[in-house]
């Protein structure tokens, strides 16, 4: 295991990182504070250095910090993209070292062992991060130390640099609050008059493991090395989207298909490292006058296959207009679900698999939330006896029952003219004469009151299925809180 | 000479068919039963009569309809000649609305062989394309003895390039599920 000889880490301390990010964008002369809801009292989450020499404080209600400070400017805060800026700032922060990890809510840690002389030397590489982070206007506190115990104590409480190997010579004179303690532990070993690093390091050790548990002496021993602490660098959120630029502009829709390919192949094999599918793409082309254009495809269902997403861009790059030319062809997966390799088996058929693909085909050129399915509802209204839904998804499902006949084709009510609570003998629909020849019914249907539906409004319908002499077999439904009799559909 | 129904019913495949009349829905919905694997129903969006999938099962299993909402007969068509090329779904049924030319019923003719499929045009009456293989003309009749379980119909070849004319009564019994060729009352 390492043993710590040589090891030396930064911790990055942003004091007033949420304040700083909004003022970036909105920068403010005066004191300002971001306002968090917490219970129901506005309290200050984050202010800057002017609004600290005020005497405002964190955690201190919003009235009251008017009251100290009329002048006070505040906005509310969003906790959601303040860890989104630190995420960014540990991307950026790779630039130092490859080993970088978040460190609470405001803090990064950097393992630059055997990166310092890159910059110059551990001195140069501080300046050079206080000196950027300074033109991002973003406050930092930057400690340095053979652990990261002892550079988060450097960095929250005693700004600068430990030497190599000076071990408890650098903590000595911190407070014990440097030893990322909690609140209580600290006030108690305040009260024990064990207020700086220096005296605990003193102080016999099982005492303050019985009165303390072991926490407190695993975390001195980790800031003085005796105790390995790793830092843990987060994984890059997997990245689908690939390019290809190219030194002379192309034109010929074959070669833009020749070099879609190749980006194709490449993230799908992305895609297959990660066992997903990409659920929609996008290709953006750029021409040479820095103009771009976009064909955006989506699938019916995930596919990371070269072969069968190609041809679905062949319609969109046939429409677009190369003008003088294109120079570079980017493509996204902007929407990706998981996709687990499957057992291959030949009992699967590759019927489905061909279904999928025709439905992105086709939606390619109607779109593809114009290929529905039906699923059943469990409703008796006839027309609400269905869901229709995009086929792409979603999952046919079954079983339909109908106990009574239906008809096979439903039209809006279309009214005739008839009289009493039995179908009329003779009545003209559609332009046509038809004579009843044999009526079955009624069927009466109530409306569903808990939903409101203007074509149900006439109340109670008595459905009659009626064959006439013509041959036809019609829907016929007479409203008997509303006299009348319209045709509503069509039997085979 | 009568042909034998069973040499014009079900279609031919890999070809494209017409039908026409007030039967013409039942036609294909029976025309689906007789098949396996998923149907492709055309229809244009803005039309407010539409398929009712609960009484389409006393036929064939609504989960195995795709509709397809398009925005005109051109879409329409041309959605149908992927279709049927592609050769996925081995019945695409279509409702036009307008009169179709000699180029595109070829080009759906075409499209059919290749993918070893069976279109269906439903078609208003006299509208057909040259290029069909078939045309049928389906009329509802009267249920002469009055059993409503079933749905007696005129079904008439008018058109038929691979062979001769013919007429038939048939009726589809629900609980069966089954077409049945009867001679008409009377005959």
């Amino acid at each position: 295991m390492f043993d710590g000889i040589g090891r030396r880490v930064v911790s990055m301390w942003f004091p007033r990182l949420a304040s700083d990010r909004v003022l970036r964008a909105h920068p403010v002369a005066g004191p300002f504070a971001l306002v968090l809801r917490q219970g129901n009292a506005d309290r200050l989450h984050c202010l800057n250095a002017a609004a600290e020499r005020q005497g405002l404080s964190r955690g201190m209600p919003l009235s009251d910090a008017r009251a100290f400070c009329p002048d006070l400017l505040s906005r509310p805060a969003d906790p959601a993209r303040d860890v989104q800026f630190l995420q960014v700032l540990r991307r950026w922060a790779t630039r130092y070292c490859p080993w970088v990890g978040l460190d609470g809510e405001a803090g990064l840690v950097l393992d630059i062992t055997g990166a310092a002389h890159l910059f110059g030397g551990e001195g140069a590489m501080l300046a050079d991060m206080r000196q950027r982070l300074a033109r991002a206007g973003l406050a930092v506190r930057l400690g340095l130390g053979d652990t990261r115990g002892a550079a988060w104590a450097l960095a929250h409480y005693g700004e600068g640099p430990a030497a190599p190997g000076a071990g408890l010579a650098a903590l000595r004179d911190l407070p014990v609050a440097a030893l990322r303690l909690e609140a209580e532990t600290t006030v108690a070993l305040h009260r024990l008059g064990l207020r700086r690093i220096g005296d605990l390091a003193a102080t016999a050790r099982a005492p303050i493991t019985r009165r303390f548990g072991p926490d407190v002496l695993r975390r001195l021993d980790a800031a003085l090395g005796h105790v390995p602490e790793a830092i843990t660098p987060e994984t890059e959120p997997p990245h689908y989207g690939v390019r290809l630029t190219l030194p002379d502009p192309i034109g010929l829709q074959g070669d833009v298909m020749a070099g879609l390919a190749r980006l194709l192949d490449q993230l799908c094999a992305k895609l297959k490292a990660q066992e997903a599918g990409a659920r929609a793409l996008t290709l953006t082309l750029r021409r040479v006058d820095q103009g771009a254009q976009d064909v955006e495809v989506r699938l019916a269902r995930p596919a990371r296959d070269p072969a069968r997403i190609l041809p679905l861009f062949e319609r969109g790059v046939a429409g677009i207009d190369a003008g003088f030319g294109i120079d570079q062809l980017r493509l996204d997966a902007t929407r990706v679900e998981p996709l687990p390799a499957e057992q291959a088996s030949h009992v699967t058929c590759d019927r489905g698999d061909r279904l999928d693909d025709l439905i992105s085909r086709l939606g390619t050129r109607i779109g593809l939330d114009n290929i529905q399915r039906f699923l059943p509802a469990d409703s008796h209204i006839p027309e609400r006896g269905f869901l229709i839904a995009p086929a792409a998804f979603s999952d046919p499902e079954g079983p339909w029952v109908s106990l009574r006949p239906r008809p096979l084709r439903l039209f809006p009510p279309e009214p005739i003219a008839g009289q009493g609570a039995r179908p009329p003998h003779q009545f003209r629909w559609r332009r046509m004469r038809l004579t009843t020849a044999r009526a079955t019914g009624p069927e009466r249907i109530a409306p569903e009151w808990w939903l409101e539906d203007e074509a149900w409004r006439s109340g109670l319908r008595d459905y009659w299925q009626v064959e006439t002499a013509e041959g036809r077999r019609l829907w016929l439904f007479h409203t008997p809180q509303a006299p009348g009799w319209f045709v509503q559909g069509e039997f085979a | 000479m009568r042909p034998d129904f069973t040499s014009c019913f079900p279609l031919r495949k890999a070809r494209v068919h017409e039908a026409c009349g007030a039967g013409a829905t039942g036609f294909a919905a029976i025309m689906a039963a007789q098949i396996t694997g998923p149907l492709l129903w055309l229809r244009e969006g803005w039309r407010a009569e539409i398929l009712n999938p609960v009484g389409l099962a006393a036929f064939l299993d609504p989960a195995r309809v795709l509709v397809a909402q398009v925005k005109d007969q051109t879409e329409g068509l041309a959605v149908m000649e992927e279709a049927l090329r592609d050769g996925a779904v081995p019945l695409v049924v279509i409702e036009l609305g307008q009169p179709l030319d000699l180029t595109p019923g070829r080009r759906l003719q075409l499209a059919a062989k290749a993918g070893r499929t069976t279109g269906l045009c439903l078609i208003p009456e006299g509208m057909g394309s040259n290029a069909a293989e078939t045309r049928w003309r389906c009329t509802p009749v009267l249920d002469a003895e009055g059993r409503g379980d079933s749905t007696p119909q005129h079904w008439e070849i008018i058109k038929n390039k691979a062979g001769t004319l013919g007429a038939w009564h048939v009726r589809w019994d629900w609980a069966a599920r089954r077409l049945d060729v009867v001679s008409p009352a009377g005959e």
